[in-house]
């Protein structure tokens, strides 16, 4: 994975000594609360529900072992011994103190991490496929060329004041795993006919209170424009988007607005000029990036390890978590290992100081040192021999990072809602327990089958609900916690916005909400189909007429 | 008379700049002596009357964010005075402004913004093209003032290119491998 030189690690380096005097003098009383929003925002630091909170970034989600260890190391010297792994393949901290944050970044900067751009109006950590390199169906490795949008977007000095926040995702692969429909730039990695490596370029996607799948702006951007080709739309943006009114500032807004058509005839009146410019990427510059990530030295093995399927006929629970938490890999006899932060009853993505320097120590026994995040809130082992894989999943076991629900109902996403975020309006971290706690049986997990069930505590969505086949979202009603309910959203290359299926509920009714869908859907399925194929397939209708009657019955009885 | 930062040291200003109030006709307004910077709508409507005193570098022209500085590409080798107005240093038109006046159109004369400008957005401003920052009123001492002129120099090699060096990170320096 990419090593910082001299040249980036001088760059943290006086980030942290920046963000340092920035915060002496808030301390000091010279920088006001309202100017030093933007420049903690802009370092990750939220001021939060009961405490601050630090989101660190994790460029397209990739780590190795001495960040893991260093990740660790902070949740236990300036944290409650855990962290919380989000949406967008960052991290965050819930309990930091406000002056010991730049020494937090200091000590980050050691091991090549910050938290430039993890909040704030401004071009966000960009993400991408967790499965980057390894995956069958990869085109092109889209990790180089989110290490080149990262430097690029990194204090850019044009775009550090935009109308609003600005995430950008790169996918490389057949099927899309970066979620790139719902994000306000979406790079798709392309070869042309003649075989030239490109970008289409979708734009004007996102969630929150007003979600939007992106539009294609460009079929085809060759990749030595691509530099340019963002800069026309982050111009056009910067200048014309929304800035009297912040819910309706995202570029979503302005592309629909506009229209697609018109929105990009003013993105090609300024790229016309930016093209050839200096922006223009060179051959140099993106073999000097690629070149951190090529292969690591695989093993010449056979295609299937002999004592692998031995122990998957021997150990029922082995073959179990095989099956959701290995995947396949493009080099012979080699898997990728999801380790899953979904074991029941603990909040959707957090992970302990141990298990941080157990992940580090796997990833270095196992998998070349190195991990990945991934935007469903696990980590990825990507590179794991098949002969490793059940020592690998003895030892994961012990560290509870072995749940075997990887893609089923109690692998949720969930943001951290109202028992941290100041922003929420209901708890997100409870209703997703609940609900494992309700699914606990794992054979019945299996006959349910793959489903992703996505909550949020508010409309800003971190919890992706709109794109869950089952959404949960948290609103208040006069002061209460409530949950609207949306099926049918889905991630990926079918990517969807959720329906809501009738009045929200109370907290206490959503494990009864889901057992009602998964009740209609189990009954309804065509053999081989999946929740969100039955939902596509049947509409929303017979799900909430269920949901509502067993809703009413359940009134009855307690009456 | 306040204080400007110009190539990055403190100068005193010499200039006063125009904002139209409530109910005020830019056809019409009375203008101060001296050294003037007028909103772009004054320009507009006075061009000829005011042309001499732009050539001879005694009035200037300041852009709102919601001006484009195209309206500005006729006379941008007789003005030798812009200013870019911040009204909130988290308004980031400005940027883009400043730097389609410098790379686009090719402005060489005095940039300056003003308004709501702080220190800690210094390194930003003079990466976009503004040569003269005018900090907010009565925001900084004079020592405070000269602390801040460490905020100019935050970074010393950023990565991409923008009106102050044209050239991005790997243009500029042979990146070599790190160890």
């Amino acid at each position: 994975m990419y090593q910082y030189d001299e040249y980036d690690q001088r760059i943290v380096d006086e980030r942290v000594a920046q963000f340092r005097d920035q915060t002496l003098r808030y301390l000091a009383g010279e920088l006001s609360e309202d100017e030093f929003r933007p420049l903690r925002l802009q370092n990750g630091l939220y001021i939060q529900r009961y405490a601050p909170m630090l989101r660190v970034a994790i460029p397209y989600g990739n780590l190795r072992a001495d960040q893991v260890r260093m990740l660790g190391h902070i949740a236990r010297t300036y944290d409650r011994d855990y962290a919380h792994f989000t949406t967008r393949q960052n991290l965050q901290y819930n309990w930091p103190r406000v002056e010991d944050v730049p020494e937090i970044l200091a000590q980050l900067a050691t091991v090549q991490m910050h938290a430039i751009q993890t909040s704030g109006n401004c071009i966000r950590n960009v993400t991408s496929d967790p499965f980057a390199g390894v995956a069958g169906d990869e085109i092109i490795d889209p990790r180089p060329w989110g290490e080149i949008v990262r430097q690029w977007s990194t204090f850019h000095p044009e775009f550090a004041y935009l109308p609003r926040k600005f995430k950008i995702a790169v996918n490389g692969a057949t099927e899309d795993r970066a979620v790139i429909q719902v994000h306000d730039i979406g790079l798709d990695l392309k070869r042309d006919a003649a075989g030239n490596i490109g970008f289409r370029v979708l734009v004007g996607g996102g969630l929150g209170r007003t979600p939007i799948i992106g539009e294609e702006i460009a079929a085809f951007v060759p990749w030595q424009d691509i530099l340019s080709y963002c800069e026309a739309i982050l111009r056009v943006y910067n200048l014309h988007g929304r800035r009297d009114n912040i819910y309706k500032a995202r570029i979503k807004i302005l592309v629909k607005a506009l229209g697609i058509d018109a929105f990009r005839t003013q993105v090609e009146a300024e790229f016309v000029h930016l093209k050839g410019g200096p922006a223009t990427l060179t051959q140099a510059e993106v073999d000097r990036v690629a070149r951190h990530f090529v292969d690591p030295a695989y093993e010449t093995l056979p295609a299937t390890d002999a004592g692998y399927s031995a122990q998957l006929a021997a150990s029922k629970g082995f073959a179990a978590w095989a099956k959701r938490n290995v995947r396949g890999h493009k080099q012979p006899g080699y898997a990728s290992v999801v380790l899953s932060l979904k074991k029941s009853g603990i909040a959707p993505g957090d992970i302990t100081a141990d298990q941080f320097d157990r992940v580090a120590g796997l990833a270095e026994r196992y998998s070349f040192g190195e991990v990945r995040v991934t935007h469903e809130q696990n980590l990825v082992l990507a590179d794991v021999r098949q002969s490793d894989l059940f020592a690998l999943w003895e030892a994961a076991r012990e560290a509870g990072l072995a749940t075997p629900n990887i893609g089923l109902l109690t692998d949720i996403i969930a943001c951290p809602g109202g028992d941290f975020c100041a922003l929420a309006n209901a708890k997100s971290i409870p209703i997703a327990n609940a609900i494992q706690a309700r699914f606990d049986d794992l054979d019945y997990l299996h006959d349910i089958g793959e489903i992703e069930i996505n909550i949020s505590g508010c409309m800003n969505a971190c919890g992706h609900h709109h794109v869950g086949h089952i959404g949960v979202l948290g609103v208040d009603k006069n002061g209460a916690e409530f949950y609207q309910v949306t099926i049918g959203g889905d991630q990926g290359n079918d990517t969807a916005i959720g329906k809501v299926i009738g009045p929200s509920f109370a907290a206490a009714e959503m494990p009864d909400v889901v057992s009602s869908l998964i009740n209609t859907y189990t009954e309804i399925r065509h053999p081989d189909e999946r929740f969100i194929d039955t939902v596509r397939r049947v509409g929303v209708e017979p799900f909430k007429t269920r949901v509502y009657a067993e809703r009413e019955q359940r009134k009855q009885a307690h009456v | 008379m306040s204080e400007i930062i110009k190539n990055g040291a403190i100068h005193a200003d010499e200039w006063t700049l125009v904002r139209l109030a409530e109910g005020e006709d830019a056809a019409t307004v009375e203008l101060p002596a001296g050294r003037v910077i007028v909103p772009l709508a004054v320009w507009l409507a006075r061009r000829d009357a005011l042309l001499a005193q732009a050539e001879a570098g005694v009035l200037g022209v300041w852009l709102a964010g919601t001006d484009n500085p195209a309206a500005l590409a006729d006379d941008l080798l007789r003005l030798q005075l812009i200013a870019v107005d911040f009204p909130k240093f988290a308004d980031g038109r400005g940027y883009s402004i400043a730097t389609l006046l410098r790379a686009r159109h090719g402005y060489a004369g005095e940039l300056r913004a003003v308004g709501d400008v702080l220190r800690d957005q210094f390194f930003f401003l003079t990466r976009c093209g503004f040569d003269v920052l005018v900090p907010k009123a009565d925001k900084y001492t004079r020592t405070q003032l000269e602390t801040a002129l460490t905020s100019l120099k935050d970074f010393s090699e950023p990565y991409q290119g923008a009106v102050d060096r044209a050239e991005p990170l790997f243009r500029r320096q042979s990146r070599k491998e790190a160890a």
